[in-house]
């Protein structure tokens, strides 16, 4: 058993008058995000609750503001998040083949001082969480990327980014799902789908899923 | 034989949307729905449906239709000049249309979005749980797309019984279309903005951008600054106001991304969403804070008005 753990230091801010952002902490941490899921898991069997989203460190809950005050929800989430979370269940292992050829990837070695073929062993070493699901469909925000990747967003963000990218930014890893402008390192691509519209759910990875990456060139 | 309009002209972006998919969020697919919930919810109760059917969403200009079937419609949101066989017809109320008739629109007075209700609801492709069409994705709606030429659209349920039709809603029971003041609430980041940019967010005069659609609206204005440390992504709602690090505010909508993580400094809130829903490229607007109590007299004062289009009409 893990040792109980303290109370997250919670913190509720209004979105508007139909959502609250309840953060747990402020850092990129799995056992944080583990809460979040869990918290947002157990707000979403609330009748008064249409929508709970867990994201790295917070949950967004869209609740309907004819049940309940903003005030009895927030006292409601505070209850329910010092609560101890279930055991989380290890996520599905998602194993993804990657052609390392993206257009960054000479780029992101030059500016980390570390050859390509580095920079592709550590990017496929670890075993990622995905720590939330969402910006477009299919989206998800994988991490922690080794601190030796470790790079801001490209200055300029480009404009179209051809779906099954896989790219990075921060401590943070990715696979664009679908064409949309964007500012991360392109390393690689997959064939590996990750938007499934036809599916229910649509996509691929869910939060708390597991993602390990390898090259396809062995 | 459900063919209820055959579309002669589609108008510039026609869409079925109905409440839209709130669950299909967290698989960071857009929840969608109409852009103006007040007047797509209007619209259905005047031709005797709920509020959660289907209806055609018009973006600034309105499709040309002839009725397959003699039908129940009322047109609500922005007036667009509606006409049926050349005679002007109301908004914000029943219309009946015989088979054949012919309804058209003769170009936009104000707003951006105009919705047409059919009684029985417009039918369309399901998808996550709602019959919204989403463009990105290609699914929902009419085959995932906007109305084209040709199309025939259906009714998804039975119509409602002629009986309905003396409904209508009076012009002082509406949002208050031509005031472009948005409310609403300080949202989680307000205080990584510097005094200048509290006083001016709630003050200063902003500008809807070219670059706006049913995802958001990029604002022009007075540039907001915000410090502090980057931001874990978390999950976006509608009315959210982003400030990415150009300074100029986002406000989402309708289509918006799910999660982000730039600053929310405000949030705009659900009674003041129609009004947003019927700004274009080149309106102005202001952000008026509003306590809770605030918000929910004018949430109040919304389903009121709708509420009197549900009692049966006096003759």
């Amino acid at each position: 058993m893990p040792p109980l753990r303290s109370i997250p230091r919670l913190r509720l801010h209004p979105l508007g008058d139909t959502a609250l952002l309840a953060e747990l902490g402020t850092r990129l941490d799995t056992a944080l995000n583990t809460r979040a899921i869990a918290l947002a898991t157990a707000l979403k069997k609330r009748r008064d609750v249409r929508q709970a989203v867990a994201g790295y460190a917070s949950v967004t809950v869209h609740f309907d503001p004819d049940l309940i005050t903003q005030e009895a929800l927030g006292a409601a989430i505070k209850r329910l998040a010092a609560k101890r979370p279930p055991m989380a269940e290890p996520g599905r292992l998602h194993r993804i083949p990657v052609t390392y050829d993206g257009p960054d990837l000479e780029a992101v070695g030059s500016a980390l001082n570390l050859s390509a073929e580095k920079v592709i062993e550590i990017h496929s070493r670890p075993i990622y969480r995905v720590f939330l699901v969402g910006f477009v469909p299919g989206w998800a925000y994988l991490g922690p990327l080794p601190e030796e990747l470790e790079l801001p967003r490209r200055h300029v963000p480009r404009t179209l980014v051809p779906a099954g990218s896989v790219a990075i930014a921060g401590r943070q890893a990715g696979i664009y799902p679908l064409p949309t402008p964007g500012g991360w390192h392109l390393i690689g691509r997959t064939a590996v789908k990750l938007f499934l519209p036809d599916s229910d759910p649509p996509c691929l990875f869910r939060a708390g899923d597991r993602v390990k990456f390898f090259s396809t060139k062995g | 034989v459900n063919h209820v309009l055959r579309v002669e002209e589609p108008g510039l972006s026609t869409t079925v949307q109905d409440l839209g998919r709130p669950n299909a969020i967290s698989s960071g697919v857009p929840p969608g729905g109409a852009m103006d919930r007040f007047a797509h919810s209007a619209a259905n109760l005047l031709v005797g449906n709920g509020q959660g059917a289907a209806t055609l969403e018009c973006t600034l200009s309105g499709p040309h239709v002839v009725a397959e079937q003699s039908c129940l419609v009322a047109i609500t949101g922005a007036d667009f000049d509606p006409y049926v066989n050349g005679k002007s017809v109301a908004t914000w109320t029943g219309v009946f249309l015989g088979r054949g008739d012919r309804l058209t629109f003769a170009g936009r007075r104000a707003g951006a979005r105009a919705y047409i209700a059919v009684a029985g609801g417009i039918d369309g492709t399901g998808w996550l749980g709602s019959l919204s069409t989403n463009l990105m994705a290609a699914r929902g709606g009419l085959h995932g797309r906007s109305l084209r030429a040709g199309d025939v659209i259906d009714i998804a349920g039975e119509p409602t019984k002629p009986t309905i039709s003396g409904r209508r809603l009076p012009a002082h029971l509406l949002p208050d279309y031509g005031d472009h003041t948005l409310h609403a609430i300080a949202g989680p980041h307000f205080r990584r903005l510097d005094q200048e940019g509290r006083r001016l967010l709630f003050n200063a005069v902003f500008t809807v951008t070219k670059d706006s659609d049913r995802m958001g609206y990029r604002l022009d204005g007075p540039r907001l600054d915000t410090s502090g440390d980057e931001l874990l992504s978390y999950g976006l709602v509608a009315g959210a106001v982003q400030l990415p690090s150009g300074g100029q505010p986002i406000l989402l909508m309708a289509d918006h991304q799910t999660a982000g993580g730039y600053p929310v400094v405000a949030g705009v809130v659900s009674a003041s969403l129609p009004i947003a829903a019927q700004l274009l490229p080149g309106d102005k607007l202001r952000f008026a804070e509003v306590t809770p109590e605030g918000a929910r007299q004018m949430r109040a004062a919304l389903a009121a008005a709708l509420d009197s289009l549900r009692k049966p009409p006096s003759r």
